[in-house]
């Protein structure tokens, strides 16, 4: 098994996402989803990298990305101890012959139908990776017209919460002003 | 204290604030209004002739000095030349901070005249970067971008501000604190690591001290001496850290890599422990990696993390300023010394003086006469003296200088390591005088290099800055030349510069208000030396007309083992095993 999620806090400043994907692409890293957004911190943003490591060790990749400037906290979250999800919105056909079909797989997937014309049934999921596939793998024989789908968010079990140490504050004191 | 005042003038006391002495820089039309308030500042502004001029010189101001160098330029291509030197100091580690102007907050983004996304384009090749459009945020930025550029390993940072971020009004508000919750270098090295080392240390047999250029950053020579004065480990330094130790010390063995000593690549290859002090298993120093020292565990100190295991696993990582590494790991060694525990180091540092006295460095002579540019460097190296501070380009002639001057002292050999740009040496030594103006300085450089920055000459005739310039000038394109004569079947692809009939390189100098000089025999190098020597109120320049044929030795291919070193065309070391 060669991926691995990381949760990444970085500093909300313009620039910070682009920053992450140079560096990436800069040392041949490779993403396999990337997911940002805002976080219980006004100040603070939160990625959810999924990295295939084949090739890179996972060690360089946090070491790098560390290094920038506005990376606060990277913490690898274990598959056991922490659950993922990703969201899937698919347009799927569905004539009069095949639309219970299809209507019977979003029930068992605890999908749900968000949107619906005369010849085709717009479809959202959320789930793991594992159940994504397995869904589309039934939805797939109906005839998939459109699909759209979130980078990977994940967050750990129990009741820690990963910034609650890394972002009490650091200061470092400026050698006072050389101006007369 | 809140002060009124434009950005522009914000961004200049700012600049004063921070320390800064010297700026080098070109002004142009986005950075114009920061030039204003430059006019009445205490800070030097030396107007060069090309902005890449200006980055090196920041650079070789930076490591003479070991202060933040500061070089300025207006957006656009003012921006954009400034990415070489930029990227020069983020491979060799150089605390430099680049200011540069951008268009207007509003016209950002909509191809306007000058505009290059600088913080983009530099994003891979800084320590860090700001765009600043606010001009209430320039004095916490600027303060920002020296504390980043200085501290932990240092590197370049650049700030990219507005022209109307220049032109508003605003207060000047100098930061007691920075607040950056990213960014906290480990500078104390963990005990539990040290008294590792330690143990490695005492248990080795064949240990090597690998020093890279974080020693001359750190400024930690003094430690290192200690260190291996107590130990007797033999030691090795890398092209950035020439003069970290000195060469006519016994145990030092020269730089290690693909042009390295004959010593120092064989006591790596053979060593059986690897102490990295501040260097980073760069691919010409290790040459092909999985052969590199087969037999050796490794220590690796460096304050960046991120090098430790990088190219070769670290049995002892220790992540810390590498002169507190070194005051540790003396401390330790000294009290396990007192205790009656020391290293067995003899067979192995008679070992290696054996291949240090067997396979010295050296060069033939060639038979016609004609001057050898080993001759005219290790001439200049014991003319002008350790005291002197050497900057070189890039090819042959850095190779000959890094090897034939013979360094005694840190910050008196500058060079661009990690990047490899010609055309380092000019503005280079231009940054090293400015910085140390009572140091005589030399440029070592090339005929191809030289006519990529000599430009700056006039900047340098100008402005008092009496640099002075040995072109040691074999008409070509020499380390290219040199790969073409023993891997491309002596084909020569354009690598012929006809420098010797064009330019005429003492008119060039002499056109640039520097006096020229030329030498072509041996039995006139003394004297040349001593005359430039002599000239202290003006730049001088000479053209040493070497012969093209000389080559880099000793030397391993690229891409192949340290063990198949050649100390010549051909010639291959041999090792008495049994010795060791």
């Amino acid at each position: 098994m060669s991926k691995h999620t990381l949760s990444v806090l970085v500093e909300d400043k313009p620039g910070v996402l682009a920053r992450i994907a140079a560096l990436f692409s800069r040392r041949a890293f490779n993403i396999e989803s990337l997911a940002v957004g805002p976080t219980e911190h006004p100040d603070v943003s939160r990625m959810t990298i999924v990295v295939d490591v084949e090739g890179t060790p996972l060690e360089q990749v946090t070491k790098q990305l560390n290094k920038l400037v506005e990376v606060i906290k990277i913490v690898e979250l274990d598959p056991t101890m922490s659950v993922n999800r990703e969201l899937v919105m698919v347009k799927v056909a569905a004539t009069v012959e095949t639309r219970s079909q299809v209507l019977d797989a979003v029930q068992l997937f605890r999908a749900k139908v968000i949107d619906v014309a005369p010849d085709a049934v717009t479809i959202q999921i959320t789930g793991n990776s594992g159940k994504i596939a397995d869904f589309l793998a039934v939805l797939a024989p109906f005839g998939i017209r459109e699909l759209v789908q979130s980078g990977q968010v994940a967050i750990g079990r129990g009741s820690r919460s990963i910034s609650e140490r890394s972002l009490r504050p650091v200061t470092v004191p400026v050698p006072p002003a050389n101006v007369g | 204290m809140s002060e009124e005042m434009t950005g522009a003038q914000s961004l200049i006391k700012s600049l004063e604030a921070a320390g800064t002495e010297t700026i080098f820089g070109i002004p142009g039309g986005a950075i114009l209004p920061a030039y204003d308030p430059l006019m009445d500042s205490s800070i030097r502004h030396i107007l060069v002739r090309h902005e890449q001029g200006a980055g090196h010189a920041a650079q070789g101001y930076a490591s003479a000095t070991g202060r933040v160098g500061v070089c300025m330029a207006t957006s656009g291509p003012g921006a954009t030349n400034l990415v070489t030197p930029i990227a020069d100091a983020h491979m060799d580690s150089v605390p430099m901070v680049a200011v540069t102007g951008q268009v207007g907050a509003s016209m950002i983004g909509t191809d306007a005249f000058q505009e290059a996304d600088i913080r983009g384009i530099t994003m891979p090749i800084t320590k860090h970067n700001f765009l600043v459009t606010d001009p209430a945020d320039i004095p916490r930025t600027v303060a920002e971008a020296f504390h980043i550029a200085s501290t932990g390993r240092p590197g370049p940072v650049l700030v990219d501000v507005a022209k109307s971020a220049l032109q508003a009004d605003t207060t000047f508000d100098w930061p007691t604190e920075l607040h950056l919750p990213g960014y906290r270098p480990v500078t104390r090295p963990h005990a539990k690591q040290i008294r590792e080392a330690t143990r490695l240390i005492l248990e080795s047999r064949r240990p090597v001290l690998y020093v890279g250029g974080g020693v001359i950053r750190a400024a930690a020579s003094k430690e290192l001496a200690a260190l291996a004065a107590l130990t007797g480990m033999p030691v090795v330094t890398t092209l950035m850290a020439r003069g970290a130790f000195p060469d006519s010390h016994p145990q030092h063995l020269g730089m290690p890599g693909m042009h390295g000593t004959v010593a120092a690549v064989a006591g790596l290859q053979r060593s059986d422990l690897i102490i990295s002090l501040g260097a980073r298993f760069d691919d010409r120093v290790t040459g092909n990696l999985d052969s590199f020292a087969p037999g050796a565990k490794v220590i690796h100190a460096d304050i960046d993390p991120a090098e430790i295991g990088k190219n070769r696993h670290a049995d002892v990582p220790i992540v810390g300023d590498v002169r507190e590494v070194l005051v540790d790991l003396v401390k330790t060694l000294q009290t396990e010394s007192d205790a009656g525990h020391t290293g067995d180091f003899e067979a192995w540092v008679e070992f290696l003086s054996g291949v240090k006295a067997t396979y010295p460095l050296g060069y033939d002579k060639p038979a016609d006469g004609a001057l050898s540019p080993q001759y005219v460097i290790e001439r200049l190296g014991s003319i002008s003296g350790p005291d002197t501070i050497y900057t070189a380009g890039v090819g042959q002639h850095q190779m000959w200088a890094a090897h034939y001057v013979g360094y005694e002292k840190p910050r008196t050999w500058i060079n661009s390591g990690g990047l490899g740009t010609m055309g380092f040496a000019v503005p280079g030594a231009m940054g090293a005088k400015v910085g140390c103006p009572d140091q005589t300085v030399w440029a070592i450089d090339g005929d191809g290099c030289f006519q990529m920055t000599n430009q700056e000459l006039a900047t340098c005739a100008i402005n008092d800055i009496p640099i002075k310039v040995a072109v040691i000038n074999n008409e070509s394109l020499g380390m290219v030349r040199q790969w073409q004569t023993l891997f491309y079947n002596e084909r020569y692809s354009n690598t012929d510069l006809h420098s010797k009939r064009i330019p005429d390189f003492v008119k060039l100098a002499e056109a640039y208000g520097c006096v020229g000089l030329a030498c072509e025999r041996p039995e006139d190098v003394d004297a040349t030396i001593e005359k430039a020597m002599g000239i202290n109120d003006v730049p001088v320049v000479v053209d040493f007309r070497v012969h093209r044929d000389a080559m880099v030795w000793p030397m391993v291919a690229a891409g192949t083992s340290n063990d198949e070193i050649k100390y010549a065309r051909d010639l291959a070391p041999q090792f008495d095993e049994d010795d060791l």
